[in-house]
């Protein structure tokens, strides 16, 4: 490709300033130049880590698409190095790799920006793949319906809720994000096609939880939640240990619709393993009072707190993890049922801060997070040990049941129990601790979550997650020359031409 | 790729013959790193770090030689290297160099070309080549064995020293210049390091093996740092050695 058939393509956004070739006329820093229209870009998960450098280019509509994936990387520059991979980006909410590709193409999937109709009677709305939760509750909240499945932000996008297949509060009940997609449209080097469970299964399937590999979704059919107020009824209560709240999340869990524990595992104190644990689901009109009938629905609003600048590293240390824990349990009743809540603040308690995440400072953060099933919970006490034996800082963790899992060979949750845990990545003996849990979990057949993962080695994917073949049946229908791929998918040998 | 922690799976180690190169790869293989182009002087030598490499991991283990006095030829070492490593290269490791302990060395012109040319003019030609491959892969780290002598030289190797401080500030300044490309320069400078190359000389205080060398430096690829110190102690005491008068300085420094 030449300069020239660039500068014709539609998808361009702005191209960079590029050297002329020849000695000479060379200046640091140049961007990147992989071959390929959009905006060179140095891109980071929300973690902070691995960053990379690729090629930004936001198609305004399908047809930009098509035929940003009908073209095929030629050799860079320097010949024989392999161009990294296509990789569609929402709002770079995953954690890690995920949604980067080094010297490669990310598609931002910012154009697709279309809400339908909400249908009054079923609930069903078409929405584009690159709008966030956020958008389409605003829109859909004050007509009665929410989101099926909410994670901790709203700030994700539709598109990548369905590749990470992403969860809520109430995968105990009813299941991931993607158990409530009717239909996608997903554009692949192939083709673009319209899939669901019952049209296509195995690529709809796939492409929940896929990450990317399957293609570029570009909208999506979902089928909303009826609610009569954007207020929550929440119980809450605290745990002094672990086994306690265990007991009662297996015993009583089931007659919740929604349940979240906060765990105390910073280290080295008595209070190691202390919990919170919240659970509730949405107020109905009779539940308020007269005063909030008032504002029985409002919306969530924009964060209004942000952190302006990237912190210094020594700012997220033992003890200010020890004391924002601190707080966390101590403004927590010990027991109070029934409070009424807003929505925002019991599904996103995190998104009233703005890039909270540069609060890490420049080593970043990473976030564990793991499932083993119902008859592993000792897995997750020795989790516990082990992490009080490392004496590694843990800043946040989240103990959650999942329900049955979907079918989707790289989709994360199945029936049991979820810890999400968040670390300051600079930590030494971090890297040692979190191998040491990939191999607890593989040998009680659990599995880490790919749409937080940063480190998990190749050999240990295809033992957590032993479905991944059936992945690769279906790139080699889509994707025969293995153009898609992101930084996270070549790390852990999923990308490339798929093998027969 | 490099992971969240900076381990990568595919390095390439210019000098790969070298003992902290060795203790280097020791403990990259036994971590991320599957595939390994090992590039030095010695067949022989590379041969045999190339073995110990595979049975502590590698699944693929390249060599290439190379002459650290060609200069010229020294852009070809690496696409030669990053060629044999046949994908993405996440991590090149520059741990060649040519310690001379002898003052006298300054009065041989040819002694003293072939030392910078060893520890500075040719390990800069290939750090540029390799950073700029990096830079168009996406991203990527270059980790350059430096010296405390580049920060301050004893009498006796102050011709090393001089070619160590050109090299680490080049690194620095490339590292600076590529800030946001996504390729990260980083200087290791250890101090005394208990090796062959050093073997027969007195020991100086906080002198180390090349194993905590290699410790150092997944650790400082783990926080990003852009100078490793080895030991850690170092970078405060150099605070203090670097303006020590001269009168002192002499009598502190082991000839």
């Amino acid at each position: 490709m030449n300069p020239s058939s660039q500068s014709s393509s539609p998808t361009v956004v702005a191209d960079a300033a590029r050297p002329e070739a020849g000695p000479g006329v060379r200046q640091h820093p140049t961007p990147a130049a992989p071959l390929g229209p959009g905006v060179a870009q140095l891109l980071r998960g929300w973690g902070r880590t691995a960053p990379s450098f690729g090629r930004l280019v936001r198609p305004e509509d399908a047809q930009a698409l098509t035929e940003l994936l009908a073209t095929r990387p030629s050799d860079g520059p320097q010949g024989g190095q392999p161009a990294g991979g296509l990789i569609a980006r929402g709002l770079g909410r995953s954690y890690g790799d995920a949604a980067q590709s080094g010297g490669g193409i990310v598609v931002d999937t910012a154009g697709f920006d279309s809400i339908g109709p909400v249908d009054p009677e079923t609930g069903i709305v078409e929405v584009g793949s690159g709008v966030s939760l956020d958008e389409l509750i605003a829109r859909s909240l004050p007509l009665g319906w929410f989101v099926s499945v909410s994670p901790g932000t709203r700030w994700v996008t539709v598109g990548g809720a369905i590749a990470a297949d992403v969860h809520g509060k109430n995968h105990h009940r009813d299941g991931g994000f993607c158990s409530h997609v009717t239909s996608l449209t997903l554009a692949t080097p192939t083709g673009t096609r319209v899939v669901g469970p019952d049209t296509d299964a195995e690529l709809f399937w796939a492409t929940a939880g896929g990450m990317g590999l399957t293609g570029v979704i570009t909208g999506a059919t979902l089928r909303l939640t009826g609610v009569e107020t954007s207020w929550m009824v929440v119980d809450t209560e605290r745990f002094a240990v672990l086994d306690d709240l265990m007991a009662v999340m297996d015993a009583s869990d089931a007659s919740y619709r929604y349940s979240v524990a906060w765990v105390d595992f910073s280290p080295g104190h008595r209070g190691f393993g202390r919990a919170v644990l919240t659970r509730g689901d949405h107020a109905t009109a009779g539940a308020l009072g007269p005063a909030r009938r008032e504002r029985a629905v409002e919306v969530p609003h924009a964060p209004r707190l942000r952190v302006p600048v990237l912190a210094p590293r020594w700012l997220v240390n033992p003890a200010t993890v020890r004391a924002f824990n601190e707080v966390i349990f101590r403004r927590s009743p010990r027991r109070r049922p029934g409070a009424l809540q807003p929505l925002a603040s019991f599904f996103h308690p995190l998104d009233v801060v703005a890039d909270w995440n540069l609060l890490y400072g420049a080593p970043g953060f990473v976030q564990y997070q793991f499932v083993v099933g119902a008859a592993q919970a000792e897995a997750v006490h020795r989790t516990a040990a082990m992490l009080q034996a490392a004496r590694v800082s843990c800043s946040l963790a989240v103990l959650k049941r999942f329900g049955p899992g979907d079918p989707g060979p790289l989709s994360f949750p199945m029936e049991g129990w979820t810890l999400a845990l968040d670390f300051p990545a600079g930590q030494e003996r971090l890297p040692a601790l979190l191998d040491q849990l990939d191999q607890l979990v593989a040998s009680v057949g659990g599995r880490v979550y790919l749409a937080k993962d940063a480190r998990l080695s190749p050999e240990l994917l295809a033992v957590m997650y032993p479905a991944v073949g059936k992945l690769a049946d279906v790139r080699r229908r889509v994707d025969p020359d293995g153009l898609l791929g992101s930084d996270l998918t070549r790390r852990l040998g999923l990308s490339g031409a798929p093998r027969e | 790729m490099n992971d969240a922690f900076g381990r990568p799976q595919s390095v390439v180690v210019l000098g790969g013959t070298s003992e902290i190169a060795g203790a280097l790869v020791d403990l990259l293989v036994a971590d991320r790193c599957r595939t390994l182009v090992l590039a030095g002087r010695d067949r022989e030598a590379l041969t045999a770090a190339a073995a110990r490499a595979r049975s502590g991991g590698a699944q693929r283990v390249e060599t290439v030689v190379f002459d650290a006095a060609d200069v010229a030829a020294a852009a070809a070492a690496v696409a030669e290297s990053f060629a044999a490593a046949a994908e993405g290269v996440d991590l090149v490791v520059v741990a060649l160099g040519l310690l001379s302990e002898s003052p006298a060395d300054a009065s041989e012109p040819s002694r003293v070309v072939e030392l910078i040319t060893a520890n500075f003019t040719w390990p800069a030609a290939a750090i540029g080549a390799a950073a700029e491959r990096l830079r168009v892969q996406g991203g990527g780290r270059v980790v350059v064995l430096s010296s405390v002598a580049a920060v301050r030289a004893r009498p006796a190797n102050f011709i090393y020293g001089s070619a160590k401080a050109g090299l680490d500030r080049f690194a620095l300044g490339l590292s600076e210049a590529l800030r946001g490309s996504g390729v990260l320069v980083q200087v290791v400078r250890p101090g005394f390091v208990r090796t062959k190359m050093t073997r027969g000389l007195r020991p100086a205080p906080f002198a180390v093996g090349p194993e905590a060398v290699a410790a150092a430096v997944l650790r400082g690829l783990q926080r990003n740092e852009p100078v490793i110190w080895v030991p850690p102690v170092l970078r405060w005491s150099f605070v203090v050695l670097r303006l020590l008068p001269g009168p002192i300085w002499r009598r502190l420094a082991p000839k």
